[in-house]
């Protein structure tokens, strides 16, 4: 199976670890990855901010870069969302709008892409720890990506699972909202991290590089000894 | 009290907020204590999902007929002997009320709950009179005792006190000599209201629904104070916002049981009332004289725009309570008396993007307020939607931001200054790292350093460690 993987401009230039993760986890289910060379960024920072007409160029982009793709596959919940935003801002666009349905409509998250459509829950992987999981917004709310990181967490061997208290909220990333909004932020992923502290994992999950950045880095900050990876290093660990 | 209830910046009101560990604890155990009975009352019903299309079903078909409902419970209020005033501004609606209580020479008003009457500022304009006005809901009247405090949420309007503070405040204020225990402090309130009911003049609620086909309005309480204010005085003055009806009993009651579940996590309230216009012969109880004042003040400009939806909105504030930003800055920092995703929608839409254009920015876009709505509001698209509004359409954003944006609108649309861009990064940002992370971070990356590391962009960008891996990945 062919798959176009949509990295995301936080994993091409921060996390390239995550990415490497997803190519080697894909390509041992057997998928043939492609990395067009012309992607760059799915435009929510400025999308989110109120700048609509000033993203569309930057959606175009994508959209022209994975027009051939069959099958899209994203390491993080909230821009693939965003993929799947587009036929809303192009709505009426005679050229773009069914383009944009198109991408939208060949779109994964990663952790779904596996389960729903490669069929698998067991990627044989093999990590020991305690480990907990932020459900990340985006991903979970918008997206409607709920069951498929737990049942593939459920498969790791040697993985302790706790639950996060308070889960469902929001770790206060928000993209421009963390700088925009820097000391409500803050004490929302303090909040978050005394929730991590509290189920006494030393092992922190999430599916999405953003919520991660903005976690891990509070915890970094704080000196914790808590570990942060994206679940495709996790499925990647044997 | 106006709907504006501070002077303060946006900011100094959150840094505020953010300081008061007292206030930030009773919101955040309420928030929980709500949500889970708010989840647990849905449960209970089965096809929660099914009761949420069907709210938002009927407020949309009554906000698309809006007119032809208004005319007819207007013409039902008048036929059962109450008179109807259609106020367009907050003005016009006091001056009206103003009219009624001069005229009937009333000394003492007793309210129960009403946002719409704090939003055009009633009460200051009936002292303005010589009148005393009580308010009769516990919350309410907790804050009015403690020198006119303004609410901080719009169903639990002292959430942000704890018991001791009001025990405090009766102390300090009414001699107060018992404990903090709530059913004490209770006791003291109610036993101070009931000599209130009993001697006023005029009594104003607030409507919760009201009902076109047979004129009635609803109310729904946890206290029974709105039933004592609507049934003992002989003047019975309703306020309601103009978007707060249903065609009949039966939509009410879909409309009922979606509030109350979202509201307090309850089946019913313990009291939910219907009345129909003035006291008739045979009636044992009511008021003599029944006023409806449907109030306007701006709603009708957003009717009809891309703002529509949020005239759905039924005041349960299950979208404060789910709000993981109001949790810790708290309902005072909004500066309106509308808080949380609601408040950041709908106050700058009738207050105007001068005073409230930071509050569709108070929010990480999370959508739990969406998931969290009775009646399907789409609130983090309407958040948004009002970015868009103060960047493109009022040029309201600050020029680095604009300048900023532009930028990045440019880079990610053209590869090569994306090429440049980030394989500059790393070396951009060596003079401010240390490891693999950077503490202090220049521009904009300032404010996330504050409290974050930030990642040091990679040395090899993830797009040519896949370009020179060898093909096949072994």
């Amino acid at each position: 199976m062919k798959v176009t993987l949509f990295a995301t401009c936080l994993v091409d230039m921060f996390q390239g670890d995550v990415g490497k993760a997803i190519v080697e986890v894909l390509e041992r289910l057997g998928c043939e990855i492609e990395f067009p060379e012309s992607q760059i960024c799915c435009g929510q920072p400025s999308y989110n901010s109120g700048y609509v007409e000033d993203t569309k160029n930057a959606m175009k982009k994508m959209i022209s870069t994975f027009e051939h793709a069959e099958y899209v596959v994203s390491p993080s919940g909230s821009c693939a969302y965003m993929f799947k935003e587009y036929p809303n801002v192009f709505k009426g666009d005679p050229k773009w709008e069914p383009k944009a349905q198109a991408l939208a409509a060949k779109t994964y998250e990663f952790t779904e892409f596996i389960v729903d459509v490669l069929k698998v829950e067991d990627v044989g992987a093999h990590l020991e720890g305690k480990a907990t999981y932020h459900t990340s917004c985006h991903m979970t709310r918008l997206l409607g990506v709920k069951q498929a990181p737990m049942k593939l967490l459920n498969h790791v061997k040697g993985l302790e699972y706790t639950e996060l208290p308070g889960k469902e909220r929001c770790c206060g990333f928000g993209g421009t909202f963390s700088v925009k909004m820097g000391n409500i932020s803050e004490q929302m992923v303090d909040e978050k991290v005394c929730n991590v502290e509290e189920t006494g994992a030393d092992l922190l999950i999430g599916a999405d590089a953003g919520c991660l950045m903005n976690i891990g880095g509070r915890i970094d900050r704080q000196g914790k000894p808590i570990k942060v990876m994206h679940i495709a290093e996790v499925l990647n660990s044997r | 009290m106006a709907m504006k209830i501070s002077t303060d910046k946006f900011n100094d009101r959150v840094d505020k907020g953010l300081q008061d560990s007292f206030m930030r604890g009773a919101v955040s155990s309420a928030q929980e204590r709500f949500q889970t009975r708010r989840l647990a009352a849905a449960k209970e019903l089965g096809n929660w999902e099914d009761w949420r299309s069907h709210g938002e079903e009927i407020r949309q078909h009554v906000l698309e007929n809006l007119d032809f409902y208004l005319e007819e419970l207007s013409e039902n209020v008048s036929k059962r002997g109450g008179h109807v005033y259609f106020a367009q501004t907050a003005e016009e609606a006091t001056e009206y009320i103003q009219n009624v209580v001069k005229q009937k020479n009333a000394k003492k008003i007793v309210k129960s709950k009403s946002m719409v009457t704090e939003e055009i500022n009633l009460n200051a304009g009936l002292e303005n009179l010589g009148c005393e006005v009580i308010e009769t809901d516990l919350g309410e009247y907790i804050l009015q005792v403690d020198d006119q405090e303004p609410p901080s949420h719009i169903v639990v309007p002292a959430l942000h006190k704890n018991k001791e503070q009001i025990r405090d405040v009766f102390k300090e204020k009414q001699g107060y000599d018992k404990t903090e225990q709530p059913e004490e402090l209770a006791l003291h309130a109610r036993e101070k209201l009931r000599q209130e009911y009993l001697t006023a003049d005029v009594g104003i609620t607030g409507c919760n629904f009201a009902i076109a086909e047979t004129g009635s309005i609803t109310l729904v309480t946890n206290e029974g104070n709105a039933d004592l204010v609507a049934a003992l005085p002989k003047t019975q003055i309703t306020v309601m916002g103009m978007e707060r009806l249903v065609p009949t009993f039966e939509e009410m009651e879909v409309l009922v049981s979606l509030l109350t579940r979202s509201a307090v996590g309850q089946k019913l309230t313990s009291y939910i009332t219907t009345l129909t216009g003035p006291k008739e012969e045979g009636d044992v109880d009511g008021p003599e004289e029944f006023h409806l004042v449907i109030v306007d003040n701006g709603r009708s400009d957003i009717l009809g725009g891309e703002f529509q939806s949020i005239l759905q909105c039924i005041r349960c504030a299950a979208c404060v309570n789910a709000c993981p930003v109001y949790r810790h800055v708290g309902g005072h920092s909004y500066g309106s008396i509308y808080s949380g995703p609601v408040g950041a929608i709908l106050s700058p839409l009738l207050g105007g993007y001068d005073d409230y254009k930071e509050l569709p920015y108070a929010s990480t876009l999370c959508g739990a307020c969406t998931e969290a709505c009775p009646v399907k509001i789409p609130l983090h698209e309407l958040l948004h939607k009002h970015r868009q509004v103060i960047v493109e359409k009022e040029g309201r954003a600050p020029v680095s931001e604009k300048l900023v944006m532009k930028a990045f609108g440019l880079g990610a649309s053209t590869p090569a200054l994306y090429k440049i861009g980030s394989k500059m990064a790393s070396p951009a940002m060596s003079p401010f790292t240390k490891g693999a992370k950077i503490s202090k971070g220049p521009g904009p990356l300032k404010a996330w350093t504050e409290a974050r590391e930030f990642p040091a962009p990679n040395k090899e960008r993830f797009r040519d460690w896949f370009h020179n891996r060898p093909k096949g990945g072994e």
